[in-house]
């Protein structure tokens, strides 16, 4: 493979209703199978990136739409995407679990049964997959038709990262995936995103710059609207070559 | 908690501090070697060599700064990484003294002079045993066995003494030789560094296991009392 590159921002630009310019001038390379955090203070613009790449921005007011986000050497701007294939190449966890009000293993089969997946053994073994996947098999596994509420918060979030996951998606999106949760339950998500990698590809807007810089392969530092500096996490993280970006990291602003 | 990325990154670089160790062991011996054998080609090669101990000097401590800054140990890691920062400068300067000697065996070149190689190699043998021994304890958090390497160091400081003695007596029966006579204290001088540098290796180590800092007593400050 001479294209290492899994999606390509290009002259990115978006703009709201009510006139606020949430992206200007984005380019970005992003590296299949790798963890590319997007990180910065609030307001930066990294959210609404995140959804274009998935295209959950066409449910949002937006008012000016120009560039291209090419995913593996197409752009999925143009209006002969099919959207619905789009989200099930490109799935996304949310800050907040949102499990469905099912049991576990319907709340897994779901995107599937809507696509129309019927035979049990396909189901059963998508459960399995994605369970283990999610690192919540050995929780979950002898009592798969319970409630999903019945999870606590760290589990639900896993749960949702299954549910993406059976899809058998080529990249992954997750918005500040863990704010909701606790420490141990953090640490699980970010040593599962370690192994998800070698088969899908991560883009992530962490919770904080400590999660950035744990979990980054490459991190790309967003203020006011504009990318201001991209790099290797490690090198990011040790010497940032913008002011602004260190000045970010070492706590001054944000 | 699991977090086993960080634990095998930090296996691995305890690894590296061990290999640089055996490193210099090997360049410090290999050093007094030549001058034993008065050896100027290999001579000149381990004095080349030292750039492969100073490269592996910074990828390690490059190595122990991303961990820092990416991955937020605390307590004991963080102890740990510390102290494998102050070691390897140990090692690193230990690895100058090395490739000081090779350039005294440089230097001389085939002049005929005697050389007190005896309590020379015997100089060497002991710092060496006491650096291996030293690492080995810091691998294992032995807070025992760091403790008592650096008292070894008073038979170094013994035979420093007595090297030094011969050599100024050399020098003033044979003014002539002052020169090369300099020469061999340095080498003596370095040797006797290299111990004392032991006792700082094995004093990082009781820091890593129970977070004191202290210097451990060696008998070079009674002398001064």
């Amino acid at each position: 493979m001479i294209n290492m590159d899994k999606i390509v921002i290009e002259d990115f630009y978006l703009r709201y209703s009510d006139g606020t310019e949430s992206l200007k001038n984005i380019n970005l390379n992003i590296q299949s199978n790798q963890i590319t955090a997007l990180f910065g203070p609030a307001g930066g613009g990294k959210s609404t990136l995140l959804r274009s790449i998935n295209r959950l921005n066409d449910l949002a007011d937006v008012t000016g739409l120009y560039g291209r986000i090419l995913l593996n050497g197409v752009n999925i701007l143009g209006p002969e995407t099919d959207v619905n294939n789009l989200r099930r190449m490109v799935g996304m966890v949310f800050s907040r679990p949102v499990p469905l009000p099912l049991s576990i293993y319907e709340n897994i089969t779901y995107g599937l049964r809507v696509g129309g997946e019927r035979r049990r053994s396909r189901l059963d073994t998508a459960v399995e997959r994605s369970l283990h996947q999610a690192a919540l098999w050995d929780e979950v596994h002898n009592r798969l038709h319970v409630s999903a509420y019945e999870l606590s918060g760290g589990q639900q979030q896993r749960l949702c990262l299954a549910r993406s996951l059976a899809l058998q998606p080529e990249v992954i999106l997750l918005d500040e995936p863990t704010s909701a949760l606790d420490p141990v339950s953090t640490a699980k998500i970010e040593a599962s995103l370690e192994e998800l990698k070698t088969d899908y590809t991560i883009v992530i807007v962490p919770h904080n710059t400590q999660q950035t810089s744990r979990v980054s392969d490459f991190a790309a530092f967003f203020l006011q609207g504009e990318l201001i500096e991209f790099a290797r996490g490690e090198i990011m993280f040790t010497n940032p070559k913008d002011e602004r970006t260190q000045d970010y990291i070492e706590g001054r602003f944000g | 908690m699991v977090r086993k990325t960080l634990d095998r990154r930090i296996d691995n670089l305890q690894n590296e501090v061990i290999l640089l160790g055996s490193m210099v062991e090997n360049a410090i011996l290999g050093a007094v070697d030549t001058l034993k054998h008065r050896d100027v080609k290999t001579a000149r090669k381990l004095y080349h060599e030292d750039v492969t101990i100073n490269d592996k000097r910074f990828a390690i401590e490059n190595a122990i700064l991303i961990i820092l800054a990416t991955q937020q140990p605390l307590a004991h890691y963080l102890r740990l990484l510390a102290a494998m920062l102050e070691i390897i400068i140990e090692l690193e300067r230990m690895g100058d003294y090395a490739k000081g000697i090779a350039k005294v065996v440089m230097k001389l070149g085939d002049v005929d002079i005697p050389v007190p190689i005896v309590p020379i190699s015997r100089m060497a043998d002991l710092g060496v045993s006491m650096l291996h021994r030293a690492l080995g304890a810091f691998f294992e958090e032995n807070v025992n066995l760091a403790t008592l390497i650096p008292v070894e160091d008073d038979e170094v400081d013994d035979l420093y003494n007595a090297i030094y003695r011969e050599l100024v007596e050399s020098m003033i029966a044979n003014p002539e030789t002052i020169d090369n006579a300099n020469l061999l204290m340095w080498v003596a001088h370095n040797l006797e560094r290299t111990a004392d540098r032991v006792t700082n290796i094995c004093e990082r180590t009781v820091f890593i296991a129970t977070g004191e800092l202290f210097e451990i007593d060696s008998s070079d400050d009674e002398e001064m009392d």
